[in-house]
């Protein structure tokens, strides 16, 4: 008999889900956004959101941290669990749980101070540290994670939007680090990036991986297949598939999945 | 295969890959007939221009090739597409390869047509080479079609394939052992039909092809197998 090598892991070996939307309906007003969307974000993976233009993958990525909470008429049904605790409960400090489940946005957005004050502000406002010493630790090791220490290192007094747009990406992850969330969101965070400032992000992110636990909004085929392990493609306010990535871009179950990533919707 | 991509190009591209391959299937399908008549009617001249026509195989696979390395770094296809382009140039490779064994035969048959005819040798060869073209001509056509089912279908005929192997083998094995003076020719005609044995492989490897570019998955079951029985002492 041929020996076959069994390169799909048996789906008990995937890691647990450490944020889950259950039955996820958003409403703006009156026009529903998300319908019914299941979906898990697995622990120390990253997990790709695709589709086309107002599918509602920001409106999903918004819920993991209840940023639709700020948007006037915004309504969420469903839940959204976070270890287990659905983040909508009544008890659940929206401050807390956006220390513990950051976010990067699509334009670098660091705020006018320094580089250093940039990555210093949310540890000084969650009470992180309890001395200029342990400060500029936190600073220097969160620069580091985000790849951005070596070139910043000698300015950190320097005004953040003074940088790049690579670099000011990369500062806003560090931001994001700082406060040591254990999920970090991602809304299409390239697409201002050039292919170099892109692929050290991707490199990043997949770096990152080892100790957070990332979901990914992108419009870019290409980056979901490489720094995702897990994909969800979203139309029209559905998630219609959910996978690991290696499936979804070799042999999706969906036509509709497959005519997206092949270039055939119409 | 699937719709029309949004970017007309890609789709012109996939097709004139497929028409390529089938261009090549044609081929390799008329270099085995022809090496078969070759050997059958003793016809050195139809033998020569098999080996001559070997050329081109040789070129298309190339612009295959060429092709799809193009393909996967401009237009980074996905799913099923990229099953499309992967699959093509596996069989362009295996097309390649069983051109190579007509021409071998080809070959092996102009150095056959020096002794003396061995009939009944020849009748064995002439039954396996008629069955392995009509399952080549099946594959082929199943390519065309994206018909899985039909690809299956010849799948499983391998075994066929290898039972009368076994056979011609044995019988081959007979008169060199009455008559020693067909040494020389049983062996050629051994390797000939070993070539086509080959072949036959080959056209199994076009048929998981196939399903793995629609599908994206093989056959379920395992292949049926011959008896190996050639392989154990008598
Ligand atoms: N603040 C809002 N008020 C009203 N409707 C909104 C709001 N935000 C989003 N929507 C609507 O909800 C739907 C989903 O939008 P969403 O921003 O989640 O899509 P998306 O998949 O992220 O799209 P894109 O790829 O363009 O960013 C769209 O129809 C959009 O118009
Ligand atoms: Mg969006």
């Amino acid at each position: 008999m041929p020996t076959v090598l069994n390169i799909v892991s048996p789906m008990d070996a995937l890691p647990p889900p450490k944020m889950e939307g259950v039955d996820v309906k958003v409403f703006y007003g009156a026009k529903q956004a998300l319908f019914d969307v299941s979906l898990p974000v697995r622990n120390r993976s990253v997990t790709a959101m695709i589709g086309p233009s107002g599918c509602g993958k920001s409106t999903f990525l918004r819920c993991l941290n209840r940023m639709n909470d700020v948007i006037l008429g915004a309504r969420v049904e469903g839940a959204i669990t976070l270890d287990g605790q659905n983040v909508y409960d009544k008890t659940v400090d929206v401050v807390q749980l956006r220390a513990r489940v950051g976010m990067v946005f699509q334009k670098p957005n660091p705020f006018p101070k320094s580089i250093y004050d940039n990555v210093a502000y949310g540890p000084r406002i969650h009470g992180l540290s309890a001395n200029k010493a342990e400060l500029d630790g936190i600073v220097e090791t969160s620069l580091k994670k985000a790849g951005l220490w070596k070139e910043v290192a000698d300015r950190l007094d320097q005004p953040g939007t003074g940088l790049s747009g690579g670099q000011q990406q990369r500062l806003c992850i560090a931001r994001a680090i700082a406060v040591s969330p254990e999920v970090i969101l991602m809304d299409e965070p390239c697409s201002a990036l050039d292919p170099i400032a892109t692929a050290i992000i991707e490199e990043l992110i997949d770096e990152l991986r080892q100790n957070f636990t990332i979901a990914i909004v992108t419009h870019s085929m290409q980056q979901a297949a490489r720094v995702s392990q897990y994909t969800a493609f979203f139309h029209l306010g559905y998630l219609v598939e959910y996978g690991e990535t290696r499936q979804i871009f070799t042999n999706p179950k969906e036509a509709r999945t497959q005519a997206y990533i092949t270039g055939r919707f119409g | 295969m699937a719709n029309e991509h949004l970017f007309k190009r890609f789709d012109e591209e996939l097709s004139r890959l497929d028409s390529r391959i089938s261009e090549m299937g044609g081929l390799a399908e008329s270099q085995l007939a022809r090496s078969l008549q070759a050997i059958r009617e003793r016809d050195s001249g139809l033998a020569e221009s098999v080996i001559a026509a070997d050329v081109r195989i040789d070129a298309i696979e190339k612009d295959i090739q060429e092709h799809v390395l193009q393909m996967l770094a401009l237009r980074q296809p996905m799913a099923i597409d990229l099953r499309q382009i992967l699959s093509a140039v596996k069989m362009a490779t295996t097309l390649e390869r069983i051109a190579d064994y007509a021409k071998n035969n080809a070959k092996r048959s102009l150095v056959l047509m020096q002794g003396a005819a061995l009939p009944r040798a020849i009748g064995g060869i002439d039954r396996i080479g008629r069955l392995v073209q009509s399952l080549l001509t099946d594959v082929l056509d199943a390519f065309a079609k994206n018909d899985v089912a039909a690809a299956e279908a010849v799948w499983k005929r391998d075994e066929e394939i290898d039972d009368v192997y076994n056979g011609l083998f044995r019988e081959l094995l007979t008169y060199m052992m009455e008559d020693p003076r067909t040494i020389t020719a049983g062996t050629h005609l051994m390797f000939m039909s070993k070539n086509i044995e080959r072949i036959g492989d080959h056209v199994t490897n076009i048929a998981e092809l196939i399903a793995f570019r629609v599908t994206g998955t093989s056959f379920a079951s395992d292949r049926p197998k011959g008896s190996g029985a050639i392989y154990r002492p008598a």
